[in-house]
């Protein structure tokens, strides 16, 4: 994706927001609001203040899964899991660590806490959340979301979240995202007073909708198309690996099924019997040892769907520049007209369009004080245009620049990933191989034993 | 119409074989004797199915080659060609002539279930495989392989054949059996000695659990095609992946083929499946029909003892005669009797033998299948361990 950098005058720069996260805001107002509501969710040791948070290295867990009920916004009554997460800092001199936090928080929470980084920063592809419900399930999972094992993997891929925030380097200073690992009461009051609904940019949510962009960035161009191929991929992938799975576990399990028939004809044999029951015990070993084999390929799959959810933060990054980009094209386009009017009316000549000229050609022309006036004002439209043109590019150089510098160490953590994913695949599949090669040879001595 | 004469059902016994037959212990000595192949001196191979059209019917005709030292045949080769029906023909003279011996099964006319085709491939070679499977079996055996109705199939050209097979008993006369057959089969299960109550008992429960074996192997065929059917389409998207992953190409190109691999091993264990277990399995299912029809000809055979005696008993008929009709018919029972232990015997012994080979096959495949992948995968581990330490020596000073 090397491409020469595009004209200046296109480039846009992020809007100036200030992340309440940066290391030198509100730290003071931050530290006494932990002072006062220390100890109470804490187990008694001291509350990292956020000042010293980041020097001490931290372990975040989400360490258990809990079903509760509660009452909804309409005062019903709902059944939701609530996730315990667990930070502990590390000491440098003997390693050992120490919790210093702990809450509880549902998935909806975790999904307000990524809203809100999506909206403080569009130039940064913000690691997805792991699915809402099941998708790409083989038949004997279940799609239902209270189902056990499907909590024991969100529970993961929670946990991967925060920790992929975490190490982020610049998404771990977020002052929200430390809220949110600390303070368990609020937080959701505190994330909505930042405004960010307000900020959030409703043409974003329109998915379909596109902005013709005059003059697109080419880089940006191939990354929506790479992340549209990379998500197809990936979900083509899981598809078939769901059947595959499917039919694997046909196989294995319908070799139970001589187990139970083995046991029976050795009940009438008198010499193949012995061989017969054991040869059966060992089908059976076989046909339950899917369940395992399939569950560890099941945590596979979920390393396959974070990127595959990625995919939909690339392109939303994309998206937020062609806005910035389109922006800036309307913008450049509405000053040109102005000073093309604003010429026009300088010399008399009409070119362009305008009511007023229209109307001043109908009811009459219009005196040269009133000309004077409107020139006066489109000259001040004028000045302001041209300042705004000028900080919309400066904004979106900024944003260039940051989103680049956030997509190429993106590409080597997916690059590392991804390789590390396929090779414990190839693990996976050695360990299954060695199984089946152990159960067949106890099989085998015992139908020679016949 | 009796086919029995008293001396006819002592051939039986005597298979012409050096050692006569004394005691039940001699004769499965006798049996294993018989059946290693270093003395086998009938060679029969079945092959080159072909399509026969004619106005009325179109039909299949299969190639029977015939190598023998035996001094009984003319010749040393034959090489004949014969239909379904003529093997149909041969299986109804043998059951006839020994009726309490276990003849091996046939095929069956058509499958119900699946191929609705009769000329399909697949068919036709499972069909001959078991066709060729019979007359070996038939070749093999002690009694059956100097039986006349064989040697004729085996050496007859087609014209000698159609007329030898219209001697014989005709089909009104094999009626009337039938019907005696069923008449009195009810009667001869009461009178049932011990050692065939627990034959029958055990042929019961052989044939339910073979038919279930033959089920579930079917079914695992069925699986692994299945699967195999996925696979073919998992590694390709790999490759598909890999045209817009420039860092990751060799690594999701080793992948497919890794995957590749599996795909054509799981071919090789299926194709394994379908020529050890299920033809052996199927067999065996077969041969659990048949053997319920050698018991109640076996039955039958000693009902017309019973009702003979108990004519007699009861002074039903003319009871000059009946002395000596029930002699004779005792005879026959003995006979029949010992024919039938005695292949027994044999047949149990075969039967072990058999399924003990296929599933120790089936075992092997399995084995060998998981070696396979455990290779692949193995070797593609490798690749990308000495990759990274390729990788980090070159980042080395």
């Amino acid at each position: 994706m090397e491409q020469a950098p595009p004209d200046p005058e296109r480039q846009l720069q992020p809007a100036p927001l200030e992340p309440l996260g940066s290391p030198d805001a509100g730290l003071g107002a931050a530290v006494g609001k932990e002072a006062e509501g220390a100890g109470e969710e804490s187990s008694g040791v001291d509350t990292m203040t956020h000042n010293n948070f980041w020097l001490k290295k931290i372990e975040i867990s989400v360490s258990e899964a809990e079903k509760r009920t509660g009452r909804n916004a309409m005062n019903m009554q709902e059944t939701y899991t609530a996730y315990l997460i667990e930070t502990r800092s590390v000491e440098h001199t003997d390693g050992q660590s120490v919790l210093t936090d702990s809450l509880w928080r549902r998935y909806s929470e975790f999904e307000l806490l990524r809203s809100y980084l999506l909206v403080y920063y569009p130039h940064i592809v913000v690691p997805p959340l792991p699915e809402k419900r099941a998708e790409f399930v083989w038949h004997k999972l279940s799609a239902d979301n209270m189902d056990p094992d499907f909590v024991e993997r969100r529970r993961i891929g929670l946990e991967n979240f925060l920790l992929r925030i975490a190490s982020h380097p610049i998404l771990c200073r977020d002052k929200i995202f430390y809220l949110f690992l600390t303070q368990e009461g609020n937080w959701k009051e505190t994330v909505n007073e930042t405004g960010f609904q307000l900020k959030a940019d409703s043409r974003l949510k329109a998915l379909n909708a596109t902005f013709r962009v005059k003059n697109p960035d080419k880089r940006f161009t191939d990354l929506k198309h790479y992340s549209d191929e990379l998500q197809s991929v990936i979900s083509h992938l899981l598809r078939v690996r769901a059947r595959v799975a499917d039919r694997l576990y046909g196989v294995y399990k319908v070799h139970g099924n001589y187990g139970r028939v083995f046991s029976e004809w050795s009940a009438i044999e008198k010499e193949m019997g012995d061989g017969l029951q054991s040869a059966g015990h060992h089908m059976d070993v076989y046909a339950s040892s899917i369940d395992d084999i399939l569950e560890d390929e099941e945590h596979y799959a979920d390393q396959l769907k974070e990127y595959l959810f990625y995919a939909e933060a690339l392109r939303a990054v994309c998206r937020k520049h062609e806005l910035m980009q389109y922006d800036l094209e309307m913008a450049a386009q509405d000053l040109a007209s102005k000073k093309q009017q604003c010429e026009e009316l300088a010399t008399g000549t009409v070119r362009t369009f305008s009511l007023k000229g229209m109307t001043t050609k109908l009811f009459g022309q219009e005196t040269p004080e009133q000309r004077e006036a409107r020139i006066k004002v489109l000259e001040e439209q004028i000045n302001e245009g041209e300042q705004q043109l000028k900080s919309k590019n400066l904004e979106g150089r900024e944003f260039v620049k940051n989103a680049w510098a956030d997509i190429e160490r993106f590409k080597e953590q997916k690059n590392r990933d991804l390789k590390e994913a396929l090779i414990s695949y190839a693990v996976m599949q050695i360990s299954m191989c060695k199984k089946g090669i152990q159960v067949w040879t106890n099989a085998k001595e015992c139908f020679s034993k016949m | 119409m009796e086919v029995f004469s008293k001396d006819a059902s002592l051939m039986d016994m005597n298979s012409f074989s050096p050692m006569m037959p004394t005691s039940p212990l001699s004769m499965i000595n006798q049996i294993k004797f018989e059946d290693e192949p270093d003395l086998k001196d009938l060679f029969i191979t079945v092959d080159e199915p072909e399509s026969h059209v004619t106005t009325i019917e179109t039909f299949i005709t299969y190639r029977i080659i015939t190598k023998t030292s035996r001094g009984e045949f003319d010749s040393s080769e034959f090489e004949v060609r014969r239909r379904y029906q003529d093997f149909l023909w041969l299986k109804g003279k043998l059951e006839e002539a020994h009726p309490t011996l276990i003849i091996p099964p046939l095929p069956e006319k058509f499958i119900v279930k699946g191929m609705v085709e009769r000329f399909n491939d697949d068919f036709i070679e499972t069909r001959r495989k078991a066709l060729h499977k019979f007359l070996n079996r038939i070749a093999d055996h002690p009694t059956l392989t100097f039986n006349e109705d064989f040697k004729i199939f085996l050496t007859a050209q087609a014209w000698e054949l159609s007329s030898h097979k219209k001697q014989g008993p005709g089909l009104l006369s094999r009626m009337g059996q039938t019907v005696r057959a069923v008449a009195s089969s009810m009667r001869g299960v009461k009178n049932r000695p011990e050692e065939f109550m627990e034959m029958n008992n055990f042929i019961e429960l052989f044939s339910q659990k073979i038919n279930l074996i033959d089920k579930i192997s079917q079914r695992i065929y069925k699986e692994e095609r299945e699967y195999f059917d996925e696979m073919k389409e998992y590694g390709p998207i790999h490759i598909l992946w890999s045209a817009s992953e420039e860092d990751l190409v060799d690594t999701l190109k080793d992948v497919a083929s890794c995957i590749d691999r599996c795909c054509k091993a799981t071919e090789k264990r299926m194709s394994g499946l379908s020529e050890a277990l299920l033809p052996v399995v199927h067999e065996y299912v077969l041969y659990s029909e048949m053997l319920m029809g050698v018991m109640k000809r076996r039955d039958q055979i000693q009902a017309e003892l019973d009702s003979k005696v108990e004519a007699l008993t009861y002074k039903k008929a003319d009871t000059d005669l009946l002395p000596e009709e029930i002699g004779k018919l005792e005879d026959k029972v003995e006979c029949a009797n010992n024919a039938l232990k005695a292949d027994w015997e044999r047949w149990k012994q075969n039967m072990q033998n058999d399924i003990k080979l296929a599933f120790t096959d089936m075992a092997e495949e399995n084995i060998h299948y998981y070696e396979q992948c455990l290779a692949t995968w193995e070797s593609f581990l490798t690749s990308q361990t000495n990759l990274h330490l390729e990788e980090a020596s070159e980042d080395k000073p």
